[in-house]
């Protein structure tokens, strides 16, 4: 037993070094030479002031933009949260009832189906994508709210759209971030 | 579920057992001392670990003192991961001026990432400092792993020496493990997943001024930190504990579907090779791809029925008019807790893999699945963690269950049974029925306890109905199996839980470990005997489905009346009025 003390301690203090210090430093140095833009967040930024991450989801709810998943995090990228409610819970029925009727107020005259993306948080609560029918869903809402044709609109919504990452993997989606700042540069 | 999500499952699975021949016969290299093509740059480095560690790779060890200094190794680690938790507020790598963690929130972690568990009572990135992540975190991500690993080799080598004292030398699987297959496979996920979008830096989190001002707060601070170093071999190590709280399904820790599909081949890739590694090992490679063909048969199917749960959809969002259906346009199905990019399949497919493997990481929410979607988690997890299971941990286990299957096929044909050449007896059969009991306790007991008593009923969010009942219930299976993932509803950082948890994690990891080195001693000793034409064929088709009969038996047995309880009954209630 007393034998394999001093290489017990020796080995966690040397593996420590190598696989806490050294591993994450190489990996650092490499990313943040080869990769700095990843590396760092991916920073959306624009007139030198940062607007966001191109991965991070943000809070839409004025009419005028699209709006991404329902978050359970209340947006906030410096604590990630899903709802984790259960199927039947309660209190998850309600919030997506309550989604709905938010939805529904934004835009009375519609008559699509609500996408199921739309109305359910997502797993990170900063979710920074909506499915294609979520943004074709809203198309109507910004287009009235900016005094935009509706084609032009979805226009842009087609333009942001990106496909499965090489052809097969993922689901077909639209960033939300970059769509709205599109919008905004419309204007 | 369309023609896109079958075959990225298919892809998944073509991908990955290509890689199992290559990254096996390597591993067996590793193994067997030979020389490998790292060999000149980490040769020196092994060297000089084991001269200033007073080590000499040449001891054999008994199966005892292997015991010892795997014990004594992981003692060593749980200790300093406790106290940098402690001890953090003061020391340096720490931008957000985290404060030092509670006591018991400690011990549940440090138990947990000793024990490749990695069940995470804490939220990363308002918790733990830098520092905490890297030298405590991180490095028990590695060694962790490394020990299932050598442990793994130990066995092996139980059953491919004869008339031997010793089953090799732990501080030489543990070293070479670390670093001829751990790290060079880190470093190269790490920046796969950098390019794609992962974060990895040290400086503070990031301030942005977002598009629409919002009434909360005017600006957003995004956390950020060396995450993909941690997630690497997060998923490689079967560990599974996120840099972030929501773990893999945080953008910044994987942001693209090529990401999560790295991710995803990370999470069994070792567990699946070493399937390979073993039959190299053992001289024949018929063994291990019969216990690879097991393992994959069935994850295909409980893959298949978590997938029909999900794309199913909620039907109380249907009754309120919500579209589930599933288009090219629309993922549809039941998507709360799952994020838009990885849709139905990569979040069926993710959750299925990291629980038939002890990952025990998410890239969705499991306690917000469908009733039998979120059991399919459940029940891989109770059915010990071996259908590919741990890095190591997993195939020892798996040959603990071979072990019985083995010795039921002999009494049914009254002969002693026999494996490998190595005749199976009764001390090996004490032992192996103690690594298939010893899980099941605990993750019933645990259960059962926190249910009768108000500190484990009072933190349970989603009241009323089975549900709560599900969310202990996977508790205490993730803990008692060392998986590490959550039905995160439970509010599980309180010192009940915390402590209970704790408890499960440190017994299913070393009361495991030691039976395992047991067998492996006991069959060392022992003399070879040629095969007759009494003797069971382990590799064939026959033994196979035999194998996987067993399996499902014992998990079934054990866990079917608790699952009624939880999910089946919340199916019913759903689906059956």
């Amino acid at each position: 037993m007393k034998s394999q003390l001093r290489p017990a301690f020796f080995m966690l203090l040397i593996l420590t070094v190598i696989t806490g210090v050294i591993y994450p430093l190489v990996v650092t140095g490499i990313a943040q030479l080869v990769f700095p833009h990843q590396a760092n967040g991916s920073l959306v930024v624009i007139d030198g002031q940062a607007r966001g991450s191109e991965w991070i989801g943000q809070q839409f709810d004025d009419p005028k933009y699209f709006w991404g998943r329902p978050s359970a995090a209340g947006y906030n990228a410096a604590a990630s949260s899903g709802s984790n409610y259960g199927p039947m819970n309660p209190d998850l029925l309600q919030a997506v009832q309550a989604r709905i009727e938010a939805l529904k107020a934004a835009d009375p005259t519609n008559t699509l189906p609500i996408p199921v993306d739309l109305v359910t948080a997502s797993g990170s609560g900063l979710d920074p994508h909506i499915s294609v029918a979520a943004a074709l869903y809203q198309v109507h809402r910004v287009a009235s709210a900016r005094g935009l044709g509706e084609a032009q609109v979805r226009a842009l919504v087609e333009e942001y759209t990106e496909g499965r990452q090489f052809g097969i993997l993922g689901e077909p989606r639209v960033n939300v971030l970059k769509l709205n700042l599109a919008l905004d540069g419309l204007e | 579920m369309n023609l896109y999500g079958w075959l990225q499952i298919i892809l998944y699975l073509v991908v990955l057992l290509a890689l199992v021949k290559p990254l096996g016969t390597f591993m067996a290299k590793v193994y067997q001392g030979e020389r490998t093509f790292l060999e000149p740059v980490l040769g020196p480095v092994e060297r000089f670990m084991y001269r200033l560690s007073g080590v000499n790779p040449g001891e054999d060890m008994s199966w005892k003192t292997y015991a010892v200094a795997v014990i004594l190794f992981n003692a060593f680690g749980l200790l300093a991961v406790y106290l940098l938790q402690r001890f953090q507020a003061v020391l340096p790598f720490n931008p957000q001026g985290l404060g030092p963690v509670s006591a018991d929130s400690a011990w549940n972690t440090a138990v947990s990432f000793a024990s490749n568990t990695n069940w995470q009572g804490y939220g990363g990135e308002t918790t733990m400092s830098y520092l905490t992540q890297m030298l405590g975190l991180t490095v028990q991500n590695f060694v962790s792993a490394a020990t299932g690993m050598a442990v793994l080799v130990a066995l092996i080598r139980g059953i491919v020496r004869h008339t031997a004292k010793g089953i090799g030398n732990f501080w030489v699987d543990l070293t070479r493990s670390t670093l001829y297959i751990l790290l060079p496979l880190s470093l190269m996920v790490a920046l796969a997943l950098v390019s794609q979008g992962v974060a990895q830096t040290f400086s503070e989190y990031k301030a942005i001024l977002p598009l629409q001002a919002t009434t909360s707060a005017t600006d957003q601070m995004i956390a950020v930190g060396p995450a993909a170093s941690q997630i690497a071999i997060k998923q490689l190590g079967t560990n599974g504990g996120g840099f972030f709280n929501v773990n893999s399904a945080h953008p910044l820790e994987n942001p693209t579907p090529f990401s999560n599909f790295i991710e995803m081949l990370s999470i069994l890739l070792i567990p699946a090779a070493l399937c390979y590694t073993f039959g190299k090992m053992v001289g024949d490679t018929r063994q291990g791809w019969a216990i690879l063909i097991t393992m994959t048969l069935i994850f295909a199917a409980f893959l298949s029925l978590a997938v029909w749960a999900e794309q199913g959809g909620n039907p109380a969002f249907t009754a309120m008019g919500v579209d589930q259906t599933q288009t090219h346009l629309n993922p549809g199905g039941n998507m709360e807790g799952k994020e838009l990019r990885f849709g139905i399949a990569n979040s069926a497919l993710w959750a299925t893999a990291t629980t038939a493997a002890s990952n025990g990481s998410v890239n969705s929410m499991h306690d917000s699945y469908m009733p039998l979607g979120g059991m399919v988690p459940l029940f891989m997890m109770q059915l010990g963690e071996i259908i590919f299971g741990g890095v190591g941990s997993g195939l020892y286990g798996m040959l603990g269950f071979v072990i019985v299957a083995v010795f039921i096929a002999g009494l049914m044909v009254g002969r002693t049974p026999e494996y490998l050449g190595k005749k199976i007896e009764v001390y090996e059969m004490k032992m192996a029925a103690l690594m298939l009991l010893i899980p099941i306790l605990l993750a019933k007991v645990g259960t059962a306890i926190a249910v009768v008593n108000p500190l484990g009923l009072a933190t349970i969010w989603n009241t009323g109905g089975p549900h709560g009942f599900s969310e202990v219930l996977y508790a205490f299976s993730s803990a008692a199996n060392n998986n590490g993932s959550a039905f995160a509803g439970l509010g599980a950082n309180n010192p009940f839980y915390n402590i209970a948890l704790g408890i499960c994690m440190f017994f299913a990891r070393y009361w495991l470990i030691v039976p395992a080195l047991a067998i492996a001693g006991s069959l060392a000793r022992k003399k070879k005997v040629p095969a007759s034409s009494g003797t069971l064929p382990t590799h064939t088709p026959l033994f196979v489905a035999w194998l996987i009969g067993v399996i499902m038996i014992v998990g079934a047995l054990s866990f079917i009346p608790a699952l009624a309880l939880g999910p089946i009954v919340e199916h019913l209630m759903i689906f059956g009025m």
